[in-house]
């Protein structure tokens, strides 16, 4: 028997709900700081409006929903999922104030692709954007990227035992440090003493390239806060493809690299423990699979002289390939050039690569590599059963932070996951299959949704149909929160109608 | 006199075919035709029309200039020289001048890592940029005052409540 929700679970969900709200809230007022400074006062505006709705939404659940009790689990999982729904609500009101979203609901896709970190735009005329918004586009990565609630345990709330919940509930399930408040608190750390580096790489490197020392550290700051987070905006219509240069696209990919690795393996790195990083099962793995997914699309250029030399070919089927892989989604390329200038099989090796995505615990999104590796490791250890006597005892380990033993539950739990990704794959494809595109263009950007990368081969646009973009939003939400969260709101809503 | 005739329209045809695209491209492509169909205009003259956007990229003796046609912005590969001539270029303050090239089209160009990129030869300027004057949207400014006096109204029945 479903039993029905309770009045009491609506208030505490609508109590940490508000909580969560008002944590957001104070993170617009950045962005009106940035318009102050730069003398941008119609966007400022845009963010005070945000900022004096989404407050006073907080307030109302708040006091609403005013309740001393501790979230469960359910509780936590609902609370997490409808976070990221009226972040997207709540984000996109400045952005649509701007007047570059043709529509509110084209606004609500680019909030929803920048909080989880997909990259995937619908914003018209980004040349003449404000340095406001741009700001707002990066910002919302960088939040989405370590996490809402994250932001929310870091700053916001005082430990309490609910906050498990909520931080497992937003598809880290990974614990750096004993307490969830301070591994939250070492994510920003890490993301922080990164953020400064790459900014004055970045920065740097622009000026070099012949930008204006304030426009290159701007696009320093937001080109790292979107490769770190693995999100792919840019501030210019060109994406990376605008800075026409060598170093940028090494420094990127070096950033790229180090936002797909796991929180843990920083933490084991800054600890001085640096061999963590050939041991770890999910850094092996990461190896082996560029590698695999990159000679596809070696070999799938190769056949169609796609590139007038070696070096070319490597330049931009190695730059697009880990650009998708680690799920950040930059482009120096066109996006309809993926269709006219690359063949099926590099296509499939892009597809392949995005599909498969960083390290748990970090800031991309898709199946992940300990689950890939796991489920190889699974692989092995049935051929060994074959292969060796029946008296034998096959036991298989990995290495990821310490020795692990393979067991069934972790396969279990890994094959569904991975199942899970690749149905939700398939049902955007079919939507795009439905509305006229072909079998692997539209697989192409259904996987660039699902897996939070956005690399886009020319779908996504402001024409395409209102199904497709409420598809491709509920493909990123869903892919981001590994589909936990997303599993229990449905029961919930089940619950509120069919429980007695 | 009929010789000197043939003679010419022999140096003619040579030097239409010669250049070839030269002609058949003077008028203009747009950037979604250029990369739509790459294959065909590449290593061709092209002509192409659009506002300077974002920075001047000074690279030794040349420099790059994105040039946003409305479609998309394409990457325009020119001497410093040529480059001095544009005075603005588009961001949210200003629009950027609006430019016309006449240069080659690469669809993958060698020099430049396999950029899809113009290499300019001649640039004309067909209208200046201009600083774009922000007024102060005043309903904007009247919403924001409207939510705030709500917000406040909130927080004194909180007061009252809390007493």
């Amino acid at each position: 028997m479903i039993l029905k929700p309770r009045l009491e679970d609506l208030k505490i969900i609508g109590f940490y709900l508000g909580k969560i709200i008002l944590g957001l809230a104070f993170t617009m007022a950045i962005p009106i700081l940035a318009g102050l400074c730069f003398g941008e006062l119609n966007p400022a505006l845009d963010f005070f409006i945000g900022i004096e709705i989404s407050v006073f939404l907080g307030l109302l659940l708040l006091k609403i929903c005013h309740t001393d009790k501790d979230l469960n689990w359910m509780q936590g999982m609902i609370v997490v999922s409808l976070s990221w729904v009226v972040a997207m609500l709540l984000g996109a009101i400045p952005l649509y104030l701007s007047g570059h979203w043709k529509s509110f609901l084209d606004a609500c896709f680019d909030a929803m692709s920048g909080f989880a970190t997909t990259g995937l735009v619908l914003v018209q005329d980004l040349d003449h954007l404000s340095y406001t918004h741009n700001l707002w586009r990066h910002l919302i990565m960088f939040l989405g990227g370590q996490g809402i609630v994250v932001i929310a345990l870091s700053f916001f709330v005082r430990g309490f035992s609910g906050a498990l919940k909520m931080y497992v509930g937003e598809a880290r399930d990974e614990k750096i440090l004993p307490n969830v408040v301070h591994t939250s608190r070492f994510i920003w750390l890490v993301s922080f003493v990164y953020l400064a580096l790459g900014t004055i790489a970045l920065g740097i490197t622009g000026i070099f390239n012949g930008m204006q020392p304030l426009n290159s550290f701007f696009h320093g700051a937001c080109i790292f806060m979107a490769a770190f987070d693995t999100g792919g905006f840019s501030p210019q219509s060109q994406n990376i493809l605008y800075y026409h240069s060598l170093a940028y696209e090494v420094i990127t990919i070096i950033i790229m690299v180090l936002g797909a690795l796991n929180f843990k393996l920083h933490y084991h790195l800054w600890m001085g423990n640096r061999r963590e990083i050939f041991k770890n099962i999910e850094t092996s793995t990461l190896f082996v699979t560029i590698i695999a997914t990159f000679s596809i699309v070696a070999v799938g250029l190769t056949k169609i002289g796609s590139y007038p030399s070696a070096i070319t070919l490597f330049r931009k089927g190695f730059y697009q390939l880990i650009s998708g892989h680690t799920g950040t989604g930059f482009q120096t390329i066109y996006p309809q050039q993926f269709l006219v200038d690359w063949n099926h099989l590099a296509l499939v090796g892009i597809i392949l690569a995005m599909s498969l995505g960083g390290a748990v615990c970090s800031t991309t999104g898709a199946i992940k590599m300990l689950r890939i590796g796991i489920i190889f490791k699974a692989f092995k250890e049935d051929l060994k059963r074959i292969i060796m006597p029946e008296r034998a005892i096959v036991i298989e380990k990995f290495h990821h932070v310490k020795e692990v033993f393979l067991e069934d539950r972790m396969v279990r739990s890994a094959l569904i996951i991975t199942l899970a990704y690749i149905i939700l794959y398939g049902l955007g494809a079919l939507v795009g299959m439905f509305y006229g595109h072909s079998f692997l263009s539209a697989l192409f950007e259904s996987t660039s949704a699902a897996a939070n990368v956005g690399l886009s081969c020319g779908i996504t646009n402001i024409a395409m149909p209102v199904a497709l973009k409420v598809t491709y939003i509920v493909q990123m939400w869903a892919g981001r929160l590994e589909f936990m969260s997303v599993f229990t709101i449905l029961g919930f809503l089940i619950a509120i109608i069919k429980g007695k | 006199m009929k010789i000197n005739h043939k003679l010419a329209l022999i140096v003619l045809f040579l030097a239409l075919i010669s250049y070839p695209g030269s002609f058949v491209f003077s008028q203009g492509v747009s950037s979604d035709e250029l990369i739509k169909n790459a294959k065909e205009y590449d290593g061709k003259l092209v002509t192409y029309t659009g506002e300077a956007i974002g920075d001047v990229m000074l690279r030794g003796e040349f420099a790059w200039v994105n040039i946003n046609d409305g479609e998309n912005a394409l990457g325009v590969w020119m001497g410093a020289a040529l480059a001095k001539e544009i005075k603005f270029v588009g961001n949210y303050k200003t629009r950027g001048d609006r430019l016309e090239v006449v240069g080659i089209f690469h669809r993958a160009c060698l020099e430049h890592g396999g950029d899809l990129d113009i290499h300019a030869q001649e640039l004309r300027k067909l209208g200046n940029g201009r600083v774009v004057n922000q007024r102060l949207n005043m309903d904007k400014k009247n919403l924001s005052l409207i939510l705030f006096g709500a917000l406040l109204l909130i927080w004194i029945l909180t007061l009252f409540r809390s007493k």
